[in-house]
C-alpha cells in the first residue's frame, strides 16, 4: 500500500445523505475477479445514461469540480460490505472522503485501501459545501499525522479521530495481513487452549 | 460484573489486542461466495500463502446463479467466470464448496444454519453484509470486505475494533398477521439506516423470545440496514431444538458439552449496554417501504410523510428518493398498483416464508398483471416446499417455483426488474437500481408480498 501523505486539494461535492454502496458501484459491476478498473464505473447509474453517455448534471461530469477529495452527506457508504465501493473510489483517484457520518464496513474497507474517511462536524460539512458551491477552487488540507482537516477558504480547521493502529498503517503503507501473519504463534496457542 | 451475550463471545475469541488499536479476533466459521472472494484468493497466491484452517471455510456460489436451467452452463460469460473462479479456488486451496447442482447449494446465509454449520457462541464472518443473519443463534456474525476475507483465509483471524453494544427490547405480543420482517422494517424506520452504526445489537423481550429460529434470522439479517455491525439473539430452547441433529452440529458427548456452554451465554441480569431502546411490539403493523433506503418504511395503512416532517439536512435526499420512486409526499401506499413480486433472498427465502406466502394465496388466483418470482433460499428449502405440497398450492394459484439463489434481491443474475416498474420484494434493500437499473423496490414481508401477488396492488394481507 502507498504511504498516505498530507494532501491539499480541491473537492468534489455530493451533498446527498445515505449514499449507499449500490450507488457507489452497482451490483452488475461486481462480476470482476480483479481489483482494477472499478473507477470507470464509480456512481455509474448517476453518472451515465442508458446509452452510456455522461449525464451533465452529475457532479463527476461537471468540469468545474475536480480533486482528490470527495465531500458527501451524512451516512456515506451505507449498505453492502462490497469492498468494490472502496476500490471504485480509490480507482477514480479519490484519496479522502469527507462526511459527518460513515457506515462502518465502508469505513474499514476504505482504510484497507488507502482511502482516508474523515469525519467532520455537521457545521464544518455545511460550511464546506457552501464554500465549494460559491468557489469551486476551494481547497481543503488533510494532515493525517496531526489528524487535522482545514477548510482553506474559511480558515476553519478541525481535528478528526482515527484509530492509532490504522493511522500507523496508512502513514507507513502497511496492511493488516502483515500484522496477522506475525502472530501465527499466538493463533496456534489460542487454538490449543480452545480445543474441544 | 454481569456481562452481555456479546461480551462473553467476544472475550472468548480475543487472540491478542493491538495497543490503542483493534482486537485480533479468532473466527470459528468463514462463509464465502463468488463475488467478494476472487481478489482475496489472488492475494494469497501473490503472497505464496495457503489457507490457514481450510476446514473452517465453506463456499457456495449464490449471487450470480440463474434461477432456471441450473443444470446447464451459466449463459452470462462474466457470471460464469466468477462462479468458475470460486470452483478453481476451492480446488486449489482444498476448501469445501457446494457448487451448482449440489444438494446443499443455496444462499450461503441459508445453507449455513440448515446444515448446522452456524452454532451458538461462534464468531462467524463472510464477505457479505447480511452475515448478521447468523446472530440469530447467539453468535457474533458480521460482514467483512475482501481484504478481510484474505486475512481470515490467511490467519483464521481478523482485526476489529470492539463495537459498542445496544439492546433493543420488544415488550408485549405481536398482532396477528405481523411478521418478523415487519419487526425489522419498523425498527429501522424508527432508528434510521444509520441509527445503530458502531453498535452490535442484541434483540430481546417477549416478542423476540416467541419467534421461531427462521423468524429470528429475518430480524438479525436486517440489522445491517440500520448500520449495526450485527444483531444477535440469546440462544434458548428454540435455538437448541433447531440445531440438534443437523449434519455438522455436535453429536453425543460433544453435544452435551456444547449445550452446557451455550446455556451460559445469555446476557446476565444487570449487564450494561452502551445504549438501550424499547419498543411496544403490539404497536407494530404490517410494513411497507416507500423510498430508496430500508429506513423509509411505514405501516401499510399510513401515508408517506410530508416534506415538513423531514429533517432539513435530509430534504434533498427525501425529494430525490420520492422522485425516483414516482411517489408524492403525503400519498397513501395501500391500493397502489405493482408490477412484480419477489419472494426469496437471505431475508425471506426460508421454508416458513413459503408457508406464509402459500397461506395467503391458497385457493386464490394470481393477479394477471403481476410477474412473480418465487425463489427458495436453498435446494433444501425447495425440497421441503415439495414435500409439504406447497408447490401444488402455488401452482393452483398460478405461480411457478424457480431454482435457488440470491436472484432478484440484487439482480446479479437475469432476474432484473425493468426500469420504472414496481416490485414488492421480501429482500433486504430498496436502494436505487438494486433490482435492476431504474427498478423501484417496495420492501415487505412474505404476507404482504402474497397479498400483492393476488390483488396486483399494495394490500393489507389481513383483509384477504
Amino acid at each position: 500500500m502507498e504511504k498516505f501523505q498530507t494532501i491539499t486539494s480541491t473537492c468534489v461535492p455530493l451533498p446527498i445523505e445515505n449514499v449507499d454502496t449500490d450507488q457507489i458501484i452497482p451490483a452488475r459491476f461486481l462480476k470482476a475477479t480483479t481489483r482494477e478498473g472499478f473507477g470507470a464505473n464509480l456512481f455509474a447509474d448517476w453518472r451515465y445514461d442508458k446509452s452510456g453517455a455522461p449525464i451533465s448534471s452529475f457532479v463527476l461530469n461537471n468540469s468545474t469540480y475536480s480533486g482528490q477529495m470527495l465531500v458527501a452527506g451524512k451516512n456515506f457508504g451505507s449498505g453492502s460490505s462490497r469492498e468494490h465501493a472502496a476500490w471504485a473510489i480509490a480507482g477514480y483517484g479519490f484519496k479522502v472522503v469527507v462526511s459527518c457520518f460513515f457506515a462502518d464496513i465502508f469505513k474499514g474497507n476504505a482504510l484497507n485501501n488507502g482511502v482516508l474517511p474523515v469525519v467532520v462536524s455537521d457545521n464544518f460539512l455545511a460550511k464546506l459545501f457552501a464554500d465549494i458551491q460559491s468557489n469551486a477552487k476551494t481547497t481543503i488540507t488533510v494532515n493525517l499525522e496531526e489528524q487535522t482537516i482545514r477548510n482553506n477558504a474559511s480558515g476553519v480547521s478541525e481535528s478528526f479521530e482515527i484509530n492509532a493502529y490504522k493511522k500507523e498503517c496508512l502513514l507507513n503503507g502497511l496492511d493488516d495481513i502483515d500484522y496477522l501473519l506475525s502472530k501465527k504463534g499466538a493463533i496456534e496457542a489460542w487454538e490449543k487452549a480452545h480445543e474441544a | 460484573m454481569p456481562s452481555t451475550l456479546f461480551d462473553k463471545i467476544w472475550d472468548a475469541h480475543v487472540v491478542t489486542a493491538v495497543k490503542n488499536g483493534p482486537t485480533q479476533l479468532y473466527i470459528d466459521r468463514h462463509y464465502c461466495h463468488e463475488v467478494t472472494s476472487p481478489q482475496a484468493f489472488d492475494g494469497l497466491r501473490k503472497r505464496g500463502l495457503q489457507v490457514f484452517r481450510p476446514e473452517k471455510t465453506t463456499l457456495s456460489p449464490d449471487h450470480n446463479i440463474p434461477t432456471l436451467f441450473q443444470d446447464q452452463p451459466i449463459k452470462d460469460p462474466i457470471s460464469k467466470n466468477q462462479v468458475d473462479t470460486l470452483t478453481r479456488n476451492a480446488q486449489e486451496f482444498g476448501l469445501t464448496m457446494y457448487g451448482l447442482g449440489h444438494a446443499k447449494n443455496g444462499i450461503i446465509h441459508v445453507i449455513g444454519p440448515e446444515n448446522g454449520l452456524t452454532l451458538p457462541g461462534m464468531t462467524i464472518v463472510c464477505g457479505d453484509s447480511h452475515t448478521s443473519t447468523h446472530g440469530a443463534f447467539g453468535s457474533i456474525a458480521f460482514g467483512i470486505g475482501t481484504s478481510e476475507v484474505e486475512m481470515v483465509l490467511a490467519s483464521q483471524c481478523i482485526l476489529q475494533p470492539r463495537p459498542k453494544t445496544m439492546r433493543i427490547t420488544y415488550n408485549g405480543k405481536l398482532q396477528q398477521g405481523v411478521t418478523a420482517k415487519d419487526i425489522a422494517l419498523y425498527t429501522i424506520s424508527q432508528l434510521t439506516t444509520g441509527g445503530a452504526t458502531g453498535y452490535f445489537v442484541e434483540y430481546a423481550g417477549e416478542a423476540i423470545r416467541s419467534l421461531s429460529m427462521e423468524e429470528r434470522m429475518t430480524v438479525c439479517n436486517l440489522s445491517i440496514e440500520m448500520g449495526a455491525r450485527g444483531g444477535m439473539i440469546a440462544p434458548d430452547e428454540t435455538t437448541f431444538t433447531y440445531v440438534k441433529g443437523r449434519e455438522f452440529a455436535p453429536k453425543g458427548e460433544a453435544w452435551s458439552k456444547a449445550l452446557a456452554y451455550w446455556q451460559t451465554l445469555p446476557t446476565e441480569e444487570g449487564a450494561v449496554f452502551d445504549r438501550e431502546v424499547t419498543f411496544d411490539a403490539s404497536q407494530i403493523e404490517p410494513m411497507i417501504t416507500y423510498g430508496t433506503n430500508p429506513g423509509m418504511g411505514i405501516s401499510i395503512h399510513a401515508s408517506i410523510p410530508s416534506i415538513n416532517q423531514i429533517d432539513p439536512a435530509g430534504q434533498i435526499s427525501f425529494e430525490k428518493s420520492l422522485k425516483y420512486m414516482g411517489f408524492a409526499p403525503g400519498e397513501q401506499m395501500e391500493g397502489k398498483a405493482i408490477d412484480y413480486v419477489f419472494l426469496g433472498s437471505c431475508t425471506n427465502g426460508r421454508i416458513e416464508d413459503f408457508r406464509a406466502f402459500a397461506s395467503i394465496v391458497k385457493g386464490k388466483k394470481k393477479a394477471d398483471n403481476v410477474i412473480v418470482w418465487l425463489v427458495p433460499g436453498s435446494w433444501a428449502v425447495e425440497k421441503q416446499i415439495r414435500a409439504e405440497g406447497l408447490d401444488k398450492i402455488l401452482e393452483d394459484a398460478g405461480f411457478e417455483l424457480r431454482q435457488p439463489g440470491c436472484s432478484a434481491c440484487l439482480a446479479m443474475n437475469e432476474d432484473k426488474v425493468p426500469a420504472g416498474k414496481y416490485a414488492v420484494s421480501t429482500s433486504n434493500r430498496n436502494f436505487e437500481g438494486r433490482q435492476g437499473p431504474g427498478s423501484r423496490t417496495l420492501l415487505a414481508g412474505p404476507l404482504v408480498a402474497a397479498a400483492a401477488a393476488i390483488t396486483g396492488q399494495i394490500t393489507d394481507p389481513r383483509t384477504l
